[in-house]
């Protein structure tokens, strides 16, 4: 395959982006993505070119670093991660546009990669629960519901990548912290802090500056791990008990 | 309590919420009070007299009228300040635009802020026009909204005005009233084909009930 890449090209954070046109040849369709942009990262440095900065690391879909917006898509046309992304999906002759995650919360580090870091800092802020150390408990201590556990793997399988940030017009956190918080608050391990985490979780997100959430519904879409968009009115459900109970 | 609501985003979406809701239930009353004039001039000039006797003996004359009316203020002021200040968020959060765009957005979801916008200068022109008769086209007389109604829609500027709000008002509605479920935390995978219906619903029969008065003036059903 023969295909023009536009890629976003920024040196660093506080200087000016814009998008540079390459051609690259030779792509098998069996290649993924990555490969593709490793490809186009060779010859630039054969070239005494800067290769393209772009986050990735398990390349199997799910730690989460690879982020890329493909064609307006975040993380390209198939609903899976970047890194399972194959070049199968795009036709011989092609122009793609490639760009870095687009949020105020998630600054432009170089080229591609953005700081993610406002994700680490809502997570610190309730994202865990208060579980003794030390040898693991007898499973079958906490006795958790079937619908319960199912609910929690769901919204666990969020590998926090920020494609919700990236899709949504409003670069709305509401997806990811919904999916952290459901996961947590349903189970019985996570029900001590099931009111401060959900305070406080939001309210870092919105202290990070991530925007509101309007429903558009564009978050659920692009989440590769396919977190469901009724899980930010289960949150906004969990924030109001909290606020009536925390408030008595 | 109310500190939490007001700065927190997701409190402040509540407060979006519940006064979309009570502008709604007036809606719905008001479409269906409207819907009178199909029964004569008698009729409707009475159910106008009669807004404005509710809860006597107990309320003076036009004191519900006044309660209902300082209940909508709030709501007007409460929705429409909460939305000013939950957009620019949004709009601070999402600086850079992306060079390849999308549109996938409904029609309905993308048009909100200027709806309301729409909106908020139409009930503006609708008071002056209909309850204070400042704008009013030919002699405004208080109490005779068959008249005053027949007046207003018997010009091209009044029915354009009436049916471009009114249509805002339906794409308002129908993404307003779905959001406003999920906001208040209604929203469940098995419930949310249903909600989609009913807001689809509302939107639809509210528009429909509103448009339907000017229709049948211009086509000469009510004169």
């Amino acid at each position: 395959m023969k295909l023009t890449l536009r890629v976003w090209r920024q040196q660093n954070a506080d200087a000016e982006g814009a998008m540079s046109t390459y051609e690259v040849d030779n792509i098998s369709s069996d290649m993924s993505f990555l490969e593709m942009l490793d490809t186009l990262n060779e010859e630039l440095i054969v070239k005494g070119d800067d290769p393209v900065a772009f986050d990735h690391d398990c390349r199997e879909g799910i730690c989460g670093a690879c982020s890329l917006v493909i064609n307006g898509d975040a993380h390209g046309p198939e609903r899976t991660t970047t890194c399972q992304l194959h070049m199968r999906s795009f036709k011989d002759g092609d122009t793609i546009d490639v760009e870095p995650w687009r949020a105020a919360a998630f600054p432009v580090v170089k080229d591609l990669v953005v700081d993610r870091s406002s994700f680490d800092r809502i997570i610190q802020s309730g994202g865990y629960i208060s579980a003794p150390t030390g040898a693991a408990p007898e499973a079958h201590a906490a006795p958790v519901p079937k619908p319960d556990a199912d609910y929690a793997f769901e919204h666990a399988e969020c590998i926090g990548c920020g494609a919700c940030v990236a899709a949504c017009p409003n670069g709305s956190a509401m997806l990811f912290t919904s999916a952290k918080v459901n996961h947590l608050g349903v189970l019985p391990q996570g029900a001590p802090e099931r009111e401060t985490r959900v305070l406080d979780m939001v309210a870092q997100m919105d202290e990070e500056g991530f925007g509101g959430c309007t429903l558009t519904g564009e978050c659920a879409t692009a989440c590769p791990k396919g977190i469901p968009l009724p899980s930010i009115s289960a949150m906004n459900k969990e924030w109001l008990r909290a606020t009536r109970k925390v408030s008595r | 309590m109310t500190r939490t609501i007001w700065d927190s985003s997701v409190g402040k979406k509540t407060v979006m919420a519940v006064s979309g809701l009570i502008m709604l239930l007036y809606l719905i009353a008001h479409m269906i009070g409207n819907l009178k004039i199909f029964f004569g001039p008698a009729e409707l000039n009475h159910y106008a007299h009669w807004l404005r006797t509710v809860g006597e003996p107990f309320m003076h004359y036009e004191w519900t009228l006044w309660l209902i009316r300082v209940v909508l203020v709030v709501a007007v002021v409460a929705h429409a300040v909460s939305a000013y200040q939950l957009s620019r968020r949004d709009i601070r959060a999402r600086p850079a635009k992306y060079v390849n765009k999308k549109a996938g957005k409904s029609f309905a979801t993308r048009t909100m802020r200027w709806g309301g916008i729409i909106l908020g200068l139409f009930i503006v022109w609708h008071i002056l026009d209909l309850t204070t008769g400042t704008v009013h086209p030919g002699g405004y007389e208080h109490l005779h909204p068959y008249q005053n109604i027949i007046d207003t829609f018997s010009t091209w500027y009044g029915n354009v005005i009436y049916i471009v709000a009114v249509v805002a008002l339906g794409f308002h509605v129908r993404h307003g009233l779905w959001s406003a479920a999920q906001t208040l935390g209604a929203g469940k995978a098995t419930r949310d084909r249903a909600l989609k219906i009913i807001a689809n619903g509302v939107a639809f029969l509210l528009t429909a009930g509103f448009v339907v008065v000017p229709v049948a003036v211009m086509t000469g059903v009510v004169s």
